[in-house]
């Protein structure tokens, strides 16, 4: 039989075009204004400028969106969901081509004819099984088992979002099934099954010899497709499946300065002249964090790997995204509504998104290592603790350090002229304090842990001998250093932060250096991503390793023994600066050394609890430190020897072997004292 | 409400290795960093705070050396409306007496409903000043409190007493109330907030200006005269015990057995 097509089938009378066009107009029309009241909150935002060095911007869209290259750090949801977003690719092009023959019965698109368009058909109909199938299973994991990382904690109504998308997605695939497979029954060449599985099997359900019914399927599976089309169009920018259009773009305009803090506005000549400094309100964030919020897939990755929401802490990073878009769809709704007395609204900073949840993150950068489409967050984070630092709402455990820093320039509220103490110790040579004009090779930037706290001292003075006794031209900037200032920046004290930055500055610049060297990753970050002039400056495991490759350092492996090592990867060397290898390679060329790595290492490496101020925050929900986290992590793994390059995880991790009773049965060290009790 | 908030500028002897001067009369101060009385820090808070829910006006003054504008500027970034900067050389060596009779000279002259401070200095602990500047300007008074509540023409506090006891109470303004450490929780002080207010000016008041008797400031108008001042000796029994850590620790659990400590 000749089956009906549906653009020659009248609906109560009136032309199938007409109705089709009616259909088209208003879905689109309403999605046009959906995304025009979506888009103006962006444009009432704070600036940002995101169109710099387009090439790699588009790398990154074609690397992570449409390579979904962070996808399979999940495994099996991540292959799930590279399935379904290569089968909206490839459906995409049936879709416009269904529109069309609402138009006319032979609508094709271009170059999808003839034999490129049979393979094309094809592929269509198996890809539909496949998302059929991917939509099952992901529906049965949700209902079936409640992966935790899908929990809205303290807002309710969520997770239902997901099943109504995964339901329209199913519903397109088998009115889709409905409409090729009436018609490939009536066609009556079931030898091609094999082409067309989808139609197939949808025709098994259906009579041979009934046209009336199969051109009802046929007219009918189109029209239901159509409309579950355009409501799923448009259900996504209303709901937590704008990701499914802002994705790629967001990915196109993500952060491309690594490891550094946004100014407090960009464009501001003097940001302290700024009627507030700091973000309160929705549209305090600039427009690309604004999409980030509008981009969030509620996947929980990220707070699956914060090391503040394992601890126990109020910080989800994930639910900063979902209760920021929740108030900006409230806010900035579709259709205007009168607004509440804004005397009783609750405040985006401080009521919605709590002071607990912005001081609890540690800048760790987890879950930006984590999220597919590149969502910030420690921006947003420290843009709201500016903020709060202006009105002076700081913890009270933060308020002493930052103020010793403002007095003296270090958090230990130590003399400045006690900054280079360390170095009378020190019996076999004399470390050289660098006077303004003078030259040296190297400066040490020692920071203040280094200066002060005894147990850091160590680390001081085993990187000072293991560069005397290779002979290298180094000095120190003693009573002329500052603290580097890493989290007096990330806890939102911008004025604090280029105080001490600029003091240090103004000494870098009297004195004449190759480069500056440090081991604490905190201030080799700050100098290297914060500063505003540019310094060359490496972390003490680039020089360790340099030495090692040119062979001027041997080592023995009599410290270590026979004692199981792994590698602990401190957040500001690993992830905010991609240093990975060089303590790795270091580490390995220790004789005879067994190493093995924990689950979470490289860019997964979890947290010690933060480092430079955040030694001295205290944090009353937690339930465990991260340190203690990090230790059982290694003893599962039967290390006895935890090797980190960043000496507040040294003192976390110190403590969190004492508290949890593990003395003597596993030992942290810092590289550069291994290297330095390794050397022979 | 007119409220005036007593600061007083204290040496930071925390890190510091403390030595005392030459005539023995006090520590060396030449290589102390000085800031503000710990204490003064919750009184300037809860002037602000009570500011804030009551409205008026809070002045800040100390009687310090001209260093200690930082500290008064902070207390502007803190809340406060204008500060007084109280110095003369004839001020120097006087006591809380001393002190007293300049700032009861100073208030007398402006209006005042509430007269905060802390109710210890960090340096030498007397707890004098708050009673006296109290009984010279007739004003009734407490010290140690831990809470504040003003209703109408009355301020009812809470003081905290030995053994975890409160004891809540009633007086009339105008009143001098010294507070405890604790009772609030004093903001932060950022470098902009301090910079927002640069541009009030600090006004330095002499004897001149206050109109006070030279012979009542600094040491002539001091009652007390210190003897001398010495450190801890080193006093039988203590042991200040060297080495590495694992050393130090071994040696400290072999005088606890000794002692009898431990078991
Ligand atoms: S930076 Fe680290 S602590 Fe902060 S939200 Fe992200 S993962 Fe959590
Ligand atoms: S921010 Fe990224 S990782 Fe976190 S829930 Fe959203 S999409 Fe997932």
């Amino acid at each position: 039989m000749n089956i009906l097509k549906p653009a020659d089938a009248p609906i109560l009378g009136a032309p199938a075009p007409a109705i089709a066009f009616i259909i088209l107009f208003l879905s689109v029309a309403f999605f046009c204004y959906v995304m025009f009241r979506r888009l103006d909150v962006l444009r009432k935002a704070a600036p940002d400028p995101r169109f710099s060095d387009i090439p790699t911007r588009l790398l990154r869209a074609l690397m992570y969106g449409f390579g979904q290259w962070r996808q399979p750090r999940y495994l099996g949801a991540g292959i799930l969901h590279i399935l379904l977003f290569a089968g909206f690719m490839i459906l995409s092009l049936r879709s416009l081509t269904l529109i069309g023959r609402g138009f006319s019965p032979t609508f094709h698109i271009p170059f999808l004819t003839g034999s490129v368009g049979f393979a094309y058909e094809s592929l269509k109909d198996y890809t539909v099984i496949v998302v059929l199938i991917v939509c099952l299973i992901a529906i049965v994991r949700r209902a079936v088992f409640h992966p935790k990382r899908y929990d809205h904690p303290g807002t309710a109504g969520h997770e239902y979002e997901a099943y109504v998308i995964l339901g329209l997605v199913s519903a397109l695939m088998i009115t889709d099934m409905i409409h090729d497979g009436s018609a490939y029954r009536a066609s009556g060449v079931c030898g091609e099954y094999h082409w067309f599985p989808a139609a197939a099997f949808a025709s098994v359900f259906m009579p041979s010899n009934d046209p009336a019914t199969l051109n009802f399927l046929h007219v009918g599976g189109y029209w239901a497709h159509i409309l579950f089309f355009f409501g799923l169009l448009n259900y996504l920018p209303i709901s937590k499946h704008f990701h499914v259009i802002t994705a790629i773009p967001n990915v196109f305009f993500s952060n491309l300065n690594k490891g550094t803090i946004k100014p407090v506005k960009y464009g501001a000549v003097d940001w302290m002249e700024l009627d507030q400094c700091g973000v309160s309100d929705l549209t305090g964030f600039t427009w690309k964090h604004i999409l980030d919020f509008y981009s969030c897939a509620d996947c929980g990755r990220c707070s699956d790997n914060c090391p503040a929401n394992t601890v126990g802490r109020a910080l989800s990073p994930k639910m900063i995204s979902v209760k920021a878009r929740d108030y900006a769809y409230e806010h900035f709704p579709i259709f205007d509504k009168n607004s509440k007395d804004p005397a009783h609204e609750k405040r985006l900073v401080g009521d919605i998104i709590t002071e607990q949840e912005i001081w609890a993150c540690t800048t760790c950068g987890a879950c930006e290592a984590e999220c597919p489409i590149l969502i910030e967050y420690i921006d947003k984070i420290v843009d709201m603790r500016r903020y709060l630092t202006d009105r002076g709402e700081v913890p009270q455990s933060l308020q002493k350090p930052l103020q010793q820093i403002k007095k003296r320039g270090n958090a230990y509220g130590a003399m400045k002229s006690k900054r280079a103490a360390w170095t009378k110790d020190l019996e076999e040579f004399q470390v050289h304090t660098l006077a303004e004009g003078e030259h040296s090779d190297l400066l040490f930037f020692v920071d203040s842990c280094g200066s002060f706290d005894p147990r850091i001292q160590e680390i001081t003075k085993s990187f000072a001998r293991i560069m005397a006794r290779n002979k290298l031209d180094f000095a120190i900037l003693g009573q002329e250093e500052n603290d580097s200032g890493n989290e007096v920046r990330r806890l939102g004290e911008e004025g604090l932060f280029e105080q001490v930055s600029g003091r240090n500055i103004e000494a870098f610049k009297a004195r004449n250096f190759e480069e500056i060297v440090a081991f604490d990753p905190h201030a080799f970050n700050a100098i290297k991503n914060d500063y505003p002039e540019p310094f060359k400056v490496i972390h003490s495991s680039q020089l360790i390793y340099r030495l090692l490759s040119h062979g001027v350092m041997s080592l023995n492996g009599e410290y270590l023994g026979d004692r199981m090592v792994t590698y602990h990867d401190p957040c500001y060397l690993g992830r905010h600066n991609g240093i990975y290898e060089e303590p790795r390679r270091a580490l390995k060329s220790i004789p005879g050394i067994r190493y093995q790595e924990m689950d979470r290492s490289f860019s997964r490496s979890f947290c010690c609890s933060g480092g430079g101020l955040l030694l001295w925050y205290e944090n009353e929900e937690e339930k465990e430190r991260m340190g203690e986290r990090r230790v059982k992590m290694a003893m599962e793994i039967g290390a006895q020897v935890i090797v980190t390059a960043c000496p507040f995880c040294l003192i976390n991790i110190e403590d969190a072997i004492k508290t949890t009773g593990n003395e003597g049965k596993i030992e942290v060290i810092d590289l550069v004292e291994l290297i330095d009790r390794s050397t022979s | 409400m007119n409220i005036i908030v007593c600061m007083k500028w204290t040496p930071d002897t925390s890190e510091a290795d403390l030595t005392v001067s030459a005539a023995a009369k006090d520590i060396k101060k030449d290589d102390l960093d000085f800031d503000m009385n710990d204490w003064d820090r919750f009184a300037i808070e809860e002037a602000a705070q009570i500011k804030e829910k009551v409205g008026g006006k809070v002045t800040v003054v100390s009687l310090a050396p001209e260093e200690s504008e930082d500290m008064l500027r902070e207390c502007l970034a803190r809340g406060a409306d204008e500060a007084f900067q109280i110095w003369s050389d004839q001020m120097e060596g006087g006591d809380g007496y001393a002190t007293a009779s300049v700032l009861s000279q100073f208030i007398k002259g402006r209006p005042h409903d509430l007269i905060l401070t802390g109710t210890l200095a960090e340096d030498d602990g007397a707890g004098q000043l708050g009673g006296m500047l109290a009984a010279m300007l007739d004003i009734p008074s407490a010290t140690l409190v831990s809470r504040i509540e003003i209703k109408g023409q009355k301020a009812s506090f809470v003081r905290e007493l030995e053994g975890g006891l409160y004891e809540s109470m009633e007086m009339d303004l105008p009143c001098l109330i010294a507070v405890a450490t604790g009772l609030n929780e004093p903001r932060f002080v950022s470098i902009r907030a301090v910079r927002k207010v640069t541009s009030i000016e600090i006004p330095n008041v002499g004897i001149d200006e206050i109109g006070i008797d030279a012979g009542k400031v600094g040491q002539s108008g001091a009652r007390v005269e210190i003897e001398q001042v010495s450190l801890p000796p080193e006093g039988e029994g203590a042991e200040i015990i060297k080495g590495k850590p694992e050393e130090a620790a071994a040696r400290l659990a072999e005088i606890l057995k000794e002692k009898g400590a431990i078991g």
